[in-house]
């Protein structure tokens, strides 16, 4: 099942409007944080987590859903937010702190949470596939439309939790799908330092059900894999497992010095990058002109940009609000 | 007061007979945890539920507390109210993640736009020699982390009340029953906690203590076992002629703390009884409520009978040489007046 046209374009402007997003969020990061890097300064404090490279998984997962399915995403969540349809102005004000942010600054960029779009990303390795299981068993046990999603990074499938998750919800075959963003690096340890196995994917033996790795950080692929996971997962068959294969162009975090990379290794990538890739395809298949393309790549830095001056521009958090909204009103 | 020929019931029987009445109004109410399916529970609390709802809204899990408690999260934030079991306390150290950093914190980090509306049923307490592993309230250790309501009945009448004010609330809410205090002949139930409880649905509101004696030389606050202790302590203590008031928590958070201020500045004097570790918790937080708010109102120094210290032992003496009882209250009271 290939993307048509208009998913195609939708992919395209998903991934364009994430690594805008991202160049835009370390531009800023930096501010007030020269000559000495403290991370506590700055209009962004805190850790930041940047997706560039993964942009991939993301739509090509996220083409198959809509805001009533459900999406537990990592600590590194921006492209998955986006492609999921978060609002952009109140993630990005969120990330700032500020008043309008998406819980008016009480999360921060790892603590994203969109109620109208079923979106929620957590701190902690794996943390989020109990919550993605426990909304497919929801849907299913209400007889609703809509599956779950958990996003992970490939060192979560070291976790306890994340082999619970996936038992669990075999055992009870319930409408989800568990895709693994291996982008090679759990923060400097390599996968294959930390991995008894080269696929994650051939896990899903343990637990029964289809398993499949793509290779290539190819939305195309991706597109049509999570596609047949969705779909089977829609028609009431069960949980899939897909290892995507994905490119972490930043550091674990901003100001990652990522001395542990081999040599040569994100010159490399960087010639793979998966943005211009797709850009290529599209136009070599005539799937868009230099035009649409040019469209769209405007059309999502315009995005960007009114996102970052909506965070810019709102007041920041009020100090007091700290103490509100422990327990539901 | 109970007349004799009114239901009496025990905790377990309470709960589960609240449990059942929520889920005949409310669908979106579930039960899941270990061993809560056939077998009713390992303390009783779910018995005779999947005889009438079924393997689908009473659902035994595998063991894997990370992904169901995790699971529950999911499934509160997207409509549905689950009732999930930690068979015993003790076992939140393979679960802690899902409980204070994902059920505890959710609500905060959506702003208040996602609401979890759960409960965490746990046992708690020991006293029956299943050692250091099995015995344990950790009550501090869960009122300490911001995010969770928490309760611990003592009698069954305030069971029923609590459950399904918790299968109410839109927060989620720990619900921490002793198991000594269940009604399982095999724990040695305290036959205090068998009460008259009435058939039809109440609830009891979270974060509100109760006078359960009035007194007016000293304040004895405990929760759950302690509250039976506290009461025949102070039993002995009349027989001395001391007039002893004893309030149960009922929930350790919300903490009522006007309720104990108010107890506290009409004796003067105040034992906390607590069957969770001495330092850094429950017993502490108490004193610290009084004392903190109007220093005045005591005549003597607060005295506090709780476990030491030390992990829980296995050996009955030793275990008994720790734990919280009668005459360790009477004797607090002693060397209050000694002092």
């Amino acid at each position: 099942m290939s993307p048509t046209r208009e998913e195609q374009h939708w992919m395209y402007r998903n991934m364009v409007t994430s690594r805008r997003f991202e160049e835009a969020i370390a531009k800023i990061y930096f501010e007030g944080k020269s000559p000495a890097f403290n991370m506590a300064n700055g209009p962004i404090p805190g850790e930041m987590h940047l997706s560039d490279g993964q942009e991939p998984v993301a739509v090509g997962v996220c083409a198959h859903l809509t805001p009533e399915d459900v999406v537990t995403a990592t600590h590194r969540p921006h492209h998955q937010a986006i492609a999921k349809g978060v609002d952009l102005d109140k993630m990005a004000a969120e990330i700032f702190g500020k008043k309008t942010g998406l819980s008016g600054g009480r999360g921060g960029h790892m603590h994203l949470f969109d109620d109208n779009v079923n979106f929620a990303c957590s701190g902690i390795i794996a943390q989020g596939m109990g919550p993605a299981v426990g909304a497919a068993l929801s849907r299913k046990m209400q007889g609703k439309p809509g599956v779950a999603v958990a996003f992970v990074g490939e060192g979560a499938v070291n976790q306890g939790g994340w082999h619970e998750a996936m038992n669990l919800a075999a055992v009870w075959n319930l409408p989800f799908i568990c895709v693994v963003e291996d982008n090679g690096w759990g923060i400097s340890v390599a996968k294959e330092t930390a991995s008894s196995i080269g696929s994650h994917a051939d896990r899903a033996a343990a637990y029964g059900i289809p398993g499949k790795r793509i290779e290539g950080n190819d939305p195309y692929a991706i597109f049509e894999a999570a596609g047949e996971a969705i779909a089977r997962a829609r028609a009431g068959e069960g949980p899939s497992l897909l290892e995507c294969e994905t490119y972490r162009l930043a550091g674990h975090f901003m100001g990652d010095a990522e001395a542990y990379r081999p040599e040569g290794e994100k010159d490399a990538l960087f010639e793979k990058d998966p943005i211009p890739k797709m850009r290529e395809r599209l136009l070599a298949e005539g799937s868009a002109s230099e035009a649409d393309l040019d469209t769209i790549e405007e059309e999502s830095a315009a995005r960007v940009d009114a996102a970052i001056k909506f965070a810019r521009e709102s007041d920041d958090a009020a100090p007091e609000d700290a103490l509100t909204r422990v327990f539901a009103a | 007061m109970t007349k004799s020929n009114e239901r009496k019931l025990t905790i377990a029987r309470a709960m589960a007979e609240a449990t059942a009445q929520e889920m005949r109004i409310d669908p979106s109410v579930f039960v899941m945890g270990e061993d809560i399916g056939p077998l009713g529970g390992v303390y009783g609390n779910t018995r005779g539920l999947i005889e009438e709802f079924g393997a689908e809204r009473i659902r035994d899990t595998p063991i894997s507390e990370t992904a169901f408690i995790g699971a529950a999260v999911g499934a509160a934030q997207d409509g549905m109210r689950p009732v999930v079991e930690l068979m015993f306390v003790d076992f939140f150290g393979v679960c802690f993640d899902a409980i204070y950093n994902l059920m505890a914190k959710n609500i905060y980090f959506s702003g208040g736009n996602v609401k979890v509306p759960m409960v965490l049923m746990t046992s708690t307490g020991g006293g029956y020699s299943d050692g250091g592993q099995h015995s344990q309230c950790l009550y501090g250790t869960f009122a300490h982390l911001p995010g969770m309501k928490v309760v611990a009945p003592s009698n069954a009448y305030d069971a029923k009340g609590l459950m399904t004010a918790a299968m109410r609330d839109d927060s989620p809410v720990v619900y921490m029953y002793h198991k000594g205090l269940q009604g399982m002949g095999w724990l040695g139930t305290e036959a205090g906690a068998t009460v008259h409880v009435p058939e039809e649905t109440y609830t009891l509101e979270i974060g509100k203590a109760k006078v359960v004696r009035e007194g007016k030389d000293v304040s004895i606050v405990s929760c759950g076992m302690g509250v039976h202790n506290a009461l025949k302590a102070a039993k002995k203590l009349e027989e001395q002629g001391v007039s002893a008031e004893v309030v149960d928590l009922v929930s350790l958070v919300p903490l009522d703390r006007d309720t104990i201020r108010a107890s506290v500045a009409k004796t003067g004097r105040l034992i906390v009884v607590d069957e969770d570790y001495m330092s850094y918790g429950l017993s502490g937080e108490i004193i610290a409520s009084v004392t903190e708010h109007d220093i005045s109102v005591l005549k003597a120094a607060p005295k506090r009978v709780a476990f030491p210290d030390v992990p829980i032992p296995f050996a009955r003496v030793m275990e008994q040489f720790c734990l919280p009882n009668p005459d360790k209250i009477v004797a607090a009271w002693d060397e209050m007046q000694a002092a």
